[in-house]
C-alpha cells in the first residue's frame, strides 16, 4: 500500500461512472465520470457555485447519486447494502473545511471515538494510536486539548488526525486552505504531502487554492457551472500552459478573459 | 481481489543468543496482529534481529509494533537490529519517541482558594458587565426620547407579536393548572375547617399578587429569554453585530432595547390573562370539587381582590419583562463565537433570568409589605 505511484494492476482507488447530482429537481451535476488512482493526490476544482462540494457529499456518501455510480476499490459504493456500505465507509477518512471536531472532546477523544465505535482495538492501543495520529499531524502534546483551546490551524490538523484515525486508503479534504494564513496553508500541503508518501494514502482535494493545487496536484478536473460537468482532466502545470479552454486558462493563470474584462465595470 | 489477504504474522526463531524475529502478511491495525510485549512473554535474548519476510501491506499497527520493540529493548538492554523494515514505519515509530515540542502543558484543577478566587474575579466583571449594559440602556432610553435612537419600531412590534401572541397558549395552560393546583391545595386544608368558600380568596390574592406575574414570567424566561440569548449569540458569531458598531449603530439601541421594550408591554398584558385564566382554573375546580357555585365563587373573589393586588402584580409584571429581557440579551451579547457559546448564552439567559425575577419579587414583598400595598 506505501508505493506512490499507481498501479495498473491494482483497480483505481476511486472510479466515478456517469454520477448524475442533484438537489431535489436541480440537477448540480451531469454524467460526471473519472478515476482516482491509488496513493495519487488529486484535486476537483473550479469555480464558485459549480459543485464541488456537492460532488464531495456524493463521494463521502451524504448524498446519493440520482444516476451513476461510485466505486471504491472497484466496490460499487451506491449499490452496496448496508453492511458492506459501512465497511466501505471506514475505508476513508474526511477532513471538513471547519475540521468539524466535537467541542466537548478533548483531541485525544476526538481521535480515539472512530477507533471505539468502529474497531474492536483495545483501550490502550486506541491512545497510542491517538497520540501517534496526533504526533503525525504536529501536535504531540496537544492530546488533553479541547478545541476551543487550539488555533485554526491546529483545528484542521487535528481534524486531519481524527480522519487518519483507522489509517483510511483515501482521504477526503474540503477546502483544507480556507481560513488559513499562508504559511499554516504550506504546512498542511507539505503534511499532506508526507501522507502520501508515508502512507500511500490517496488524497482528494475539493480546493480553488491555485498554490496548492500546483504545488501537490498530481492530477485535477475542473468541474463548470455552466455545462454542469467537467470541462478539464490532467495535470495542473499542462492544463494551465496548454488548455484550449479559456476558463481553464483563466481560472489557473488566475486572470479575466479580455473579453470578459469589458463587461466588468471601470473602478478606476 | 477477493482473496483474503494472508494475516500479519511474527515467526520466531533463534540463532544461537540472537532472537530472529520475522515479521510478515498484511498488518491492519483492525485485523489481528502480533502484540510485542506477547510475543516477548518467557523471552529474554541477548540480541533481537527483526526482519521483513513477505511483508505485505502496512498501517499504525506495524509503527506502533516497532515503537513498543524499540521501547522494550531499551528498558531491558538488548540490542535491535531492524532489517530490511519500511523506513516510512520506522518514521513514524520516530514520532512517537520524540518529545512534544509544545511547552504548554494544560494546568490541573485549581485549589479552593484559587478556585474562589476566580469565581469572585469572575463575578465581579459580570457584575460590571451587567451594569454596563443596563447604563448603555438607560442612555438609550434618554437617546429614545430625544428621538436620536436607533430604533426600529418594526422589530419592536415583531417581537411584541413573538414574545406575547405566540406565547399565549403556554401562558394560560400553565395557568389555568396553576389555578386548579392552588385550588385543590387550598380546599385539603379549608374544608376541615368549613371554609371551602375562602378557596376563591386564596386563588385570586396569591394568583393576582404572585402566581400571575410569576409564572408568566418563569415561561417567558424559558421561552422568549432564551431566544433571544440564542438569537443575539447567532448574531455575533456571525459577526453580524461586529457590522452594526463599524456602521456607528448601537447594537443596544437597535437590538436590545426593541425586545426589552417588547417584553415591557406584552408582561403585564400577560400576566392580568395569566391572573384571568388562574382564577378561572381555581373556580373549576370549586364547582367540581367544592359544589360552590361560580357567582358566589366571583363575588368571593371580587371582594378579596381590589384594584391595588392587581397593580402590584402588574408592577412586579413589567419589571420581571425588562429583566428577563436584559438577562437574555446581556447572556447573547457575552456569547462566545461558536456553536457552543451560543448554547450556553441560552442556557445562561434562563438561568440568570429565573435568578433576577426570584430576587425582584422578593425585594418587592419588602417594598410592598412596607408601604402596605
Amino acid at each position: 500500500m506505501n508505493a506512490p505511484v499507481a498501479s495498473p494492476a491494482r483497480p483505481p482507488a476511486i472510479e466515478l461512472a456517469g454520477v448524475t447530482c442533484s438537489y431535489g429537481d436541480r440537477i448540480v451535476l451531469e454524467n460526471v465520470s473519472f478515476t482516482v488512482q491509488p496513493a495519487e493526490i488529486f484535486f476537483i476544482i473550479g469555480g464558485s457555485g459549480c459543485g464541488k462540494s456537492t460532488l464531495l457529499r456524493h463521494l463521502i456518501g451524504l448524498k446519493q447519486p440520482v444516476k451513476g455510480s461510485v466505486k471504491y476499490s472497484g466496490r460499487d459504493f451506491t449499490a452496496a447494502a448496508a453492511r458492506e456500505r459501512k465497511e466501505l465507509l471506514r475505508t476513508f477518512g474526511v477532513l471538513y473545511q471547519g475540521a468539524a471536531l466535537w467541542s466537548s472532546m478533548t483531541l485525544r477523544e476526538n481521535v480515539t471515538l472512530p477507533l471505539e465505535l468502529l474497531t474492536n482495538i483495545g483501550r490502550k492501543e486506541r491512545e497510542e494510536i491517538a497520540v501517534l495520529k496526533l504526533a503525525q499531524v504536529g501536535l504531540a502534546g496537544y492530546e488533553d486539548y479541547f478545541p476551543a483551546e487550539i488555533s485554526g490551524g491546529m483545528k484542521k490538523r487535528a481534524g486531519l488526525a481524527r480522519a487518519l484515525a483507522l489509517d483510511p486508503a483515501i482521504v477526503f479534504f474540503d477546502e483544507p486552505s480556507a481560513g488559513l494564513d499562508p504559511i499554516t496553508s504550506l504546512k498542511l500541503d507539505e503534511l499532506v504531502k508526507e501522507i502520501r508518501d508515508t502512507l500511500g494514502t490517496t488524497i482528494v482535494i475539493v480546493s480553488h487554492e491555485l498554490a496548492s493545487i500546483f504545488d501537490l496536484a498530481d492530477r485535477v478536473i475542473m468541474l463548470d457551472r455552466t455545462v454542469r460537468g467537467i470541462i478539464a482532466e490532467g495535470e495542473p502545470k499542462a492544463l494551465r500552459d496548454h488548455s484550449p479552454d479559456a476558463r481553464v486558462q483563466e481560472f489557473l493563470n488566475r486572470r479575466l478573459d479580455p473579453l470578459q474584462q469589458q463587461t466588468l465595470p471601470d473602478l478606476s | 481481489m477477493n482473496e483474503t489477504p494472508p494475516p500479519a504474522c511474527a515467526h520466531l526463531s533463534r540463532e544461537g543468543k540472537t532472537l530472529v524475529m520475522k515479521l510478515g502478511g498484511d498488518w491492519r491495525m483492525t485485523e489481528p496482529h502480533p502484540v510485542w510485549e506477547y510475543v516477548m512473554t518467557g523471552t529474554r535474548p541477548a540480541r533481537v534481529v527483526l526482519r521483513a519476510d513477505g511483508l505485505g501491506t502496512w498501517d499504525s499497527s506495524l509503527a506502533l509494533f516497532l515503537r513498543a520493540a524499540r521501547v522494550w529493548s531499551g528498558k531491558h538492554g538488548v540490542e535491535l537490529v531492524e532489517e530490511g523494515l519500511p523506513k516510512e514505519a520506522g518514521k513514524l515509530a520516530d514520532l512517537l519517541a520524540r518529545k512534544p515540542v509544545v511547552t504548554a502543558t494544560r494546568t490541573g484543577l485549581p485549589n479552593l482558594f484559587t478556585a474562589v478566587g476566580q469565581a469572585s474575579v469572575k463575578l465581579w466583571a459580570e457584575t460590571k458587565d451587567i451594569a454596563h449594559l443596563v447604563g448603555e440602556c438607560l442612555f438609550s432610553v434618554v437617546r429614545f426620547f430625544r428621538g436620536q435612537a436607533q430604533f426600529r419600531w418594526q422589530d419592536c412590534f415583531s417581537e411584541m407579536q413573538e414574545c406575547g401572541a405566540m406565547a399565549l397558549p403556554i401562558v394560560g395552560l400553565i395557568s389555568f393548572l396553576t389555578g386548579v393546583t392552588m385550588a385543590y391545595t387550598g380546599a385539603i386544608v379549608l374544608r376541615q375547617y368549613g371554609g371551602d368558600i375562602y378557596v376563591a380568596d386564596l386563588v385570586g390574592l396569591a394568583v393576582v399578587r404572585e402566581m400571575g406575574p410569576m409564572m408568566t414570567a418563569v415561561v417567558l424566561a424559558g421561552r422568549t429569554g432564551a431566544a433571544f440569548a440564542a438569537m443575539l449569540g447567532n448574531m455575533k458569531a456571525n459577526e453580524e453585530i461586529d457590522a452594526l458598531e463599524t456602521l456607528g449603530v448601537s447594537p443596544v439601541d437597535f437590538l436590545v432595547m426593541p425586545r426589552i421594550g417588547a417584553l415591557l408591554v406584552m408582561m403585564p398584558l400577560l400576566a392580568l390573562y395569566s391572573n384571568c385564566l388562574g382564577i378561572i382554573g381555581g373556580l373549576c375546580i370549586s364547582r367540581s370539587l367544592l359544589d360552590i357555585p361560580a357567582s358566589l365563587y366571583w363575588s368571593e373573589t371580587k371582594s378579596i381582590v381590589d384594584l391595588s393586588d392587581i397593580n402590584t402584580g402588574l408592577i412586579k409584571a413589567a419589571t420581571f419583562g425588562i429583566l428577563i429581557g436584559v438577562a437574555g440579551c446581556w447572556r447573547g451579547l457575552q456569547a462566545d463565537r461558536s456553536a457552543a457559546g451560543v448554547g450556553q448564552a441560552a442556557t445562561s439567559a434562563v438561568v440568570t433570568g429565573i435568578l433576577l425575577i426570584v430576587v425582584a419579587d422578593s425585594i418587592y414583598a419588602v417594598i410592598f409589605n412596607m408601604l402596605g400595598w
